[in-house]
């Protein structure tokens, strides 16, 4: 008689990386996200970190190891500015978590859905960035919503490429 | 209790995560040195540090692909785009010979002005040496405008010292590493500098926004402050020299954020999107240095020249030196005149009559009753059309104003 086992979606869902994957894809999208502006200025709209962390997070759907990449990827991105470490750890932490949390409620490899979460995430991330250096920092900043909007589109059209690239150095778990 | 943890363990280790840079981002604010007027904020030793690490790990592979991409242009400006070379040549030989020109109209204005400031005791900062710097990075973000070069504490930078490029001020010295540094461009946020509007003589603090603008909001509404008037540094930061470019003013508008003040956008004169090199101000002094002396003995020569030149011209045309400051005077220009000349005499008429000036004989000849036909004839009935306008009249007709009547 043929052994069944029960397998639930997230178990089939969740994937691993290989340790180098893990640390190298989000090193080389904070790279080169400080190179590429130099060249093009227009690429400053991206946040290619940004899009690294929302990948780790859904495909591994913990929301604890999203916080903690988020977290990680942040601070590595704060220490590249002038400005203080936490603004952006701060905000990819909360980033990493949700979008491990929505991954189990959404087929994440579906392109749509894919969109869709980078599109939202990408909008979030800005309202936390001014919360944080409105109220925490008490800087003078205004929401530019057409730019938030334009940086959500640019982030959601070379992010799900980028997934797809992404995806080939998954490994079941 | 312990099922409590494990259900909410998720929420809770991110409650902890977020509080934890929180506590960490105010002990950071707490612990920035922020310096007075334009003084940008300065991290604490730990917070260097880390960032120093941060730093350290990107800026060499930052490096390599800035060198890997300067050897390939490189191939390309010296092996194929070297064609181009001889004709690019003469153009800066012939805008050289051109600026040689323009800079010997200049020097003896700018002797002038240095004998003055001797004279006021004021202490002009020259820029004495820099250090040429390639760009090999940026901070990769809106929020923060930054960008990485290409030397550090080994060549001599350090903090709070001058970025500019020919065209103008880049911004200043943030952190600075062994081989490398961070510039704080003049559109962050933090960034500061003291300022002055060029004709209009008006003092300003020139600050970055969050949205990369430059502008100067510490100014009330001015009607002198228009748009096009060029923005230079006032030297009163002590980072930046006096009268380096920063760039022209591009729109006026009440700062809804700064009330009564206004917003000055200025727009740029250096390129901040796309810098490739800039010079770093490692040294002033308050003399001329000898290079930039070299110039202006060279400058005074070709015054000298030309002004022999003209003196030259002068003397073979003796009727141009008579007339002195109309040679010099530009093509519409008034010509001055001195306080005690005489008052300018209309032409004469070529078709004279009675109420052409001159024609009329004075009160004192009139009689009462006496028909206007009786008249007496008119001094000049017939002019002819060659008559001597009052510019080339003999000095004698010009020394007597009250032969003729002023000019109406």
């Amino acid at each position: 008689m043929a052994e069944l086992s029960y397998t639930s979606r997230r178990e089939l869902d969740q994937y691993g990386f290989h340790p180098a994957v893990t640390i190298l894809a989000p090193l080389g999208c904070i790279l080169l996200q400080a190179v590429l502006p130099r060249a093009f200025p227009q690429f400053a709209i991206l946040d290619l970190p940004f899009i690294a962390t929302i990948f780790f997070a859904v495909a591994r759907r913990n929301p604890i190891a999203g916080a903690v990449t988020g977290t990680l990827i942040g601070l590595v991105q704060d220490g590249l500015t002038s400005q203080q470490f936490g603004v952006f750890g701060i905000s990819k932490a909360i980033i990493g978590y949700l979008a491990a949390s929505v991954g189990f409620a959404v087929d994440a490899d579906n392109i749509l859905n894919r969109a869709m979460l980078l599109f939202s995430f990408s909008l979030l991330q800005s309202l936390l960035l001014f919360i944080i250096s409105r109220w925490l920092l008490g800087d003078i900043v205004r929401v530019h919503a057409g730019h938030q909007l334009l940086a959500a589109l640019a982030n959601t059209v070379v992010g799900v490429p980028l997934f797809f690239l992404l995806d080939r150095f998954k490994t079941r778990d | 209790m312990d099922s409590f943890f494990s259900r909410f363990k998720n929420p809770l280790v991110l409650i902890m995560i977020v509080m934890t840079q929180v506590i960490a981002l105010a002990i950071q604010v707490q612990g920035t040195t922020t310096g007075y007027g334009t003084a940008a904020p300065a991290d604490s030793p730990t917070v260097a540090l880390l960032r120093r690490w941060t730093l350290g790990v990107f800026t060499p592979v930052e490096l390599l692909l800035h060198g890997s991409g300067t050897r390939v242009r490189g191939f390309w400006t010296n092996y194929i785009d070297l064609r181009h070379a001889r004709e690019h040549d003469q153009q800066l030989q012939q805008e050289v010979s051109r600026l040689r020109l323009e800079q010997a109209a200049f020097v003896e204005d700018a002797a002038q002005g240095r004998r003055l400031q001797q004279l006021l005791a004021f202490k002009e900062k020259y820029i004495a040496t820099t250090v040429a710097a390639q760009v090999i990075g940026t901070s990769g973000t809106e929020l923060s405008r930054v960008v990485d070069i290409d030397k550090g504490s080994a060549d001599g930078l350090k903090p709070e010292q001058a970025v500019i490029t020919p065209d103008g001020v880049v911004g200043k010295l943030r952190d600075v590493n062994p081989h490398t540094a961070q510039v704080l461009l003049i559109s962050d946020r933090s960034f500061g500098a003291g300022v002055i509007l060029e004709s209009t003589r008006i003092r300003g603090i020139l600050r970055g926004t969050d949205t990369g603008q430059v502008q100067i909001d510490n100014l009330t509404a001015d009607s002198r402050i228009q748009p096009g008037e060029r923005v230079v540094t006032s030297g009163g930061d002590l980072v930046f020299p006096r009268g380096i470019p920063v760039g022209t003013i591009e729109s006026i508008a009440p700062d809804p954020l700064h009330q009564p003040y206004t917003a000055i956008v200025i727009r740029p004169a250096a390129s901040l999107a796309r810098l490739e090199e800039v010079l770093v101000i490692t040294g002033t002094q308050s003399s001329l240095p000898a290079s930039a002396q070299q110039d202006v003995s060279v400058a005074q020569a070709t015054a000298e020249e030309q002004k022999r030149a003209a003196d030259l011209v002068a003397e073979r045309l003796p009727s141009l030196h008579d007339t002195g400051t109309a040679a010099d005077a530009k093509p519409g220009a008034t010509p001055a005149t001195a306080p005690d000349a005489a008052p300018p005499r209309p032409r004469m008429p070529l078709h004279p009559d009675r109420y052409s000036p001159g024609d009329t004989p004075p009160a004192i000849d009139l009689t009462p009753g006496v028909p206007t036909t009786a008249l007496p004839t008119p001094r000049s009935q017939t002019p002819s059309h060659n008559a001597p306008s009052p510019e080339s009249a003999p000095p004698e007709s010009t020394s007597k104003p009250d032969s003729t009547p002023p000019n109406i």
